[in-house]
């Protein structure tokens, strides 16, 4: 193709020369190298970017309609509801977003606990990523009291009532933060300036530090092998192919999958069985009467169980408060001298798997009201959340390693497995073709018990092997 | 700080819904059903405007999602002197409704999200006749409620047959012991019609948002299908 220099493209031309786009491109995409053993586990970063996108668009659109003030909040998120054209469909798509951001985020940080992402040299990029976490804790948080509802005003007034419980500047604390006595108009006020404006530039500024760190020392990899190590005649790593285009087509396939998922939910279940949208939220803030049960939204529970499990309140906003501290210390807690989970000792691999139960029944928890029982419950969990972190420097020293390649390994993709799960399937389900007396061939498919009895002592055997 | 810490407390009892023995009763919801919503609509308008709004919903967004046409829904539905895009707004002023009923009554346009059909359904067939009580009524699903019962007419009285446990009383079941205008079928019927309408009222975006769904999901697919293959298309020579 002969390109002339025609009108169009002396004006690229001449933005190229003031503006270093090219560069930039290459720099992080065409000419940036990634491992081309991505898996799984690596979509939610990608996805985290698309859902930070949506929430900026769908906020945009929200805050033409939306009216920050006590009074006129709750009926303004109806009218956007019902009166604003496709209101309904932005609102929906803010509000799983929501949600949806805490799933990949959460998906994102335990994809770092598996491979070791935070480890040397990539130090940098977890703090950043925690801070980003904390960020969005907040941007949540008050983004939630917006809609107005009960749960919003009442979960805010819990939330912020835990900074009374700071010694000596802990009430006049919380009033400079509501602005008043109680939650109030002043305090929607400022909580709406917070999360349209302050915090999302937070956001944008820590993603942007997140990228560039990541891009100075390069992605980690589910085989937490250096790909930089070997690099052929030209330079570039031989494990390494460019992200562009390899991993933009990739992702894609991603964020179609996402978006299955993310279209069910806002089309089909946008309360989420009162997880993503609170039944109580549909009652309009009523300072006077509060709820039987006050559960904030379910991102938050994990944390939330924690604070009730610690029976002194100070002491509980200390727990809930060190039980984020401790996520930023990780890179200096862990002393494995491995990064993938592939190569770490069976103790690592338990005590993940230990942490994430705990995380789970913590978050279950939180959502549910006290008993004894359920104390005694979210003490041990707790314990165990901690313990992971806090034992972590001795247990991680005990360690049996298993030897790390030198290159990039390639496992079975999951379509690669697919023959291996019908496999699975046909042991479990039978398929026998019965002549009928008519004649005719009929197949019939029956439950085989010893078939799934067998398939489930492999399962157990190769959870058993894989933990070691 | 002594409310906040008393909140705090509450936090940590355990919650008990304020509802004695008697299991919730499955309403039976089909937003599909114009004629059901259309005469939920009537018997909203007849027994709960007098007192309850419904102010996120106006009569002109009724009669398109119901399929009447706007004079239908002012002569046959809407109060008179009603006008089309108003909201359903009640009669009853604020400072009347403190003298009378000691709070006001909740606009009940949300009323089937915070709740659910099922609470409403058994709310609405759970008043039986208390003498304690200052409408000589109390609520087998809402103990205590401040709310007369509007449909009494319909339904004819409930007795509370009590089970003694100790010195608890706990409500074991209800018994009809008069008759009303409607037999207890054509009821039951009214008041699906009725929280049937109130869950159209809650969302009446929710069946055109479902019927959207399919395309939007059927797109998706065709998206990831075709972005899988493109995918593969440049993965051929990563090995």
């Amino acid at each position: 193709m002969n390109l002339k220099p025609t009108r169009l493209r002396m004006c690229g031309n001449w933005i190229l020369e003031r503006f270093p786009l090219a560069q930039v491109w290459n720099e992080h995409m065409a000419h940036y190298y990634a491992p081309k053993n991505f898996n799984f586990w690596y979509f939610f970063g990608s996805l985290a970017l698309l859902v930070l996108v949506n929430q900026f668009v769908t906020g945009i659109l929200l805050t033409m309609n939306y009216k920050p003030d006590a009074k006129l909040a709750f009926d303004s998120v109806e009218y956007i509801m019902r009166d604003v054209s496709w209101g309904w469909l932005v609102r929906y798509m803010h509000s799983t977003g929501a949600s949806a951001f805490f799933i990949v985020i959460y998906l994102h940080m335990f994809r770092g606990l598996l491979y070791g992402s935070f480890k040397q040299p990539r130090e940098l990029i977890w703090i950043f990523g925690m801070l980003l976490f904390v960020a969005l804790m907040a941007e949540a948080f008050m983004g939630y009291l917006l809609p107005w509802g009960q749960m919003s005003y009442w979960g805010a007034q819990v939330i912020i009532s835990l900074f009374s419980a700071i010694p000596v500047i802990g009430d006049d604390l919380s009033l400079w933060i509501r602005g008043d006595y109680v939650i109030s108009d002043a305090t929607l006020n400022r909580f709406f300036a917070f999360h349209v404006i302050a915090v999302p530039l937070v956001l944008v500024l820590l993603v942007f530090m997140h990228i560039v760190a990541l891009h100075e020392v390069g992605s980690n990899n589910p085989d937490g092998v250096d790909i930089k190590k070997s690099k052929d005649p030209w330079g570039h790593p031989v494990d390494g192919i460019p992200f562009h285009p390899y991993y933009t087509v990739k992702d894609v396939v991603g964020v179609a999958v996402f978006l299955l998922f993310f279209a069910t939910v806002i089309f089909y279940m946008p309360e989420m069985g009162g997880y993503f949208l609170e039944h109580a939220n549909f009652i309009p803030a009523d300072p006077m009467k509060t709820p039987e049960h006050i559960a904030p939204v379910w991102y938050f529970t994990p944390f939330y169980s924690i604070l009730r499990a610690i029976p002194d309140k100070f002491a509980g906003v200390i727990g809930m408060g060190g039980s984020i501290v401790v996520l930023f210390l990780l890179p200096w807690l862990d002393r494995g001298k491995v990064k993938s989970i592939r190569y770490r000792g069976g103790i690592y691999k338990k005590a993940l798997m230990l942490f994430v139960i705990s995380f789970i029944a913590l978050g279950y928890l939180g959502t549910q009201p006290v008993t004894p029982l359920a104390t005694i419950m979210a003490r041990i969990f707790t314990a165990i959340y901690f313990g992971f972190f806090l034992l972590m420097p001795i247990y991680t020293r005990w360690e049996k390693l298993k030897p790390v390649p030198n290159h990039l390994t390639m496992q079975p993709t999951l379509e690669e497995r697919i023959p291996e799960m019908i496999a699975v399937f046909n042991e479990v389900i039978e398929t026998q073709s019965v002549t009928t007396e008519d004649g005719e061939t009929v197949s019939k498919t029956r439950f085989n018990p010893t078939g799934a009895k067998n398939v489930l002592v492999r399962t157990a055997k190769n959870l058993k092997e894989s933990l070691d | 700080m002594k409310k906040l810490l008393s909140l705090f407390l509450l936090l940590l009892s355990v919650n008990v819904f304020a509802s004695g023995g008697v299991d919730l009763q499955e309403a039976d919801i089909d937003l599909g059903d114009k004629v059901s919503l259309q005469r939920g609509a009537k018997h909203f308008v007849t027994y709960c405007l007098g007192c309850h709004s419904a102010k996120q919903i106006r009569y002109l967004r009724i009669a398109k999602d119901l399929g009447l046409d706007e004079k239908h829904v002012l002569k046959d539905i809407a109060p008179e002197g009603a006008g089309i895009y108003e909201q359903l707004h009640s009669a009853m002023n604020k400072h009347d409704a403190e003298k009378w009923f000691g709070t006001q009554p909740p606009d009940l346009s949300l009323i089937a999200r915070s709740r659910g059909a099922d609470w409403l359904y058994s709310y609405l067939k759970g008043f039986y006749v208390d003498k304690n009580r200052p409408f000589g009524v109390n609520n087998a699903i809402f103990e205590d409620v401040g709310m007369p019962n509007p449909l009494w007419q319909l339904q004819g009285e409930q007795q509370p047959i009590f089970e003694v446990n100790g010195e608890k009383r706990v409500l074991e079941k209800l018994i009809s012991s008069s008759a009303g205008t409607q037999s207890p079928e054509e009821f039951d019927r009214t008041v699906n019609d009725l929280v049937n309408f109130l869950v159209y009222v809650g969302e009446p975006v929710q069946l055109e948002r479902q019927e959207m769904g399919k395309y939007v999901i059927f797109y998706l697919l065709m998206f990831l299908v075709i972005s899988y293959f493109l995918k593969k298309e440049y993965w051929k020579d990563v090995h």
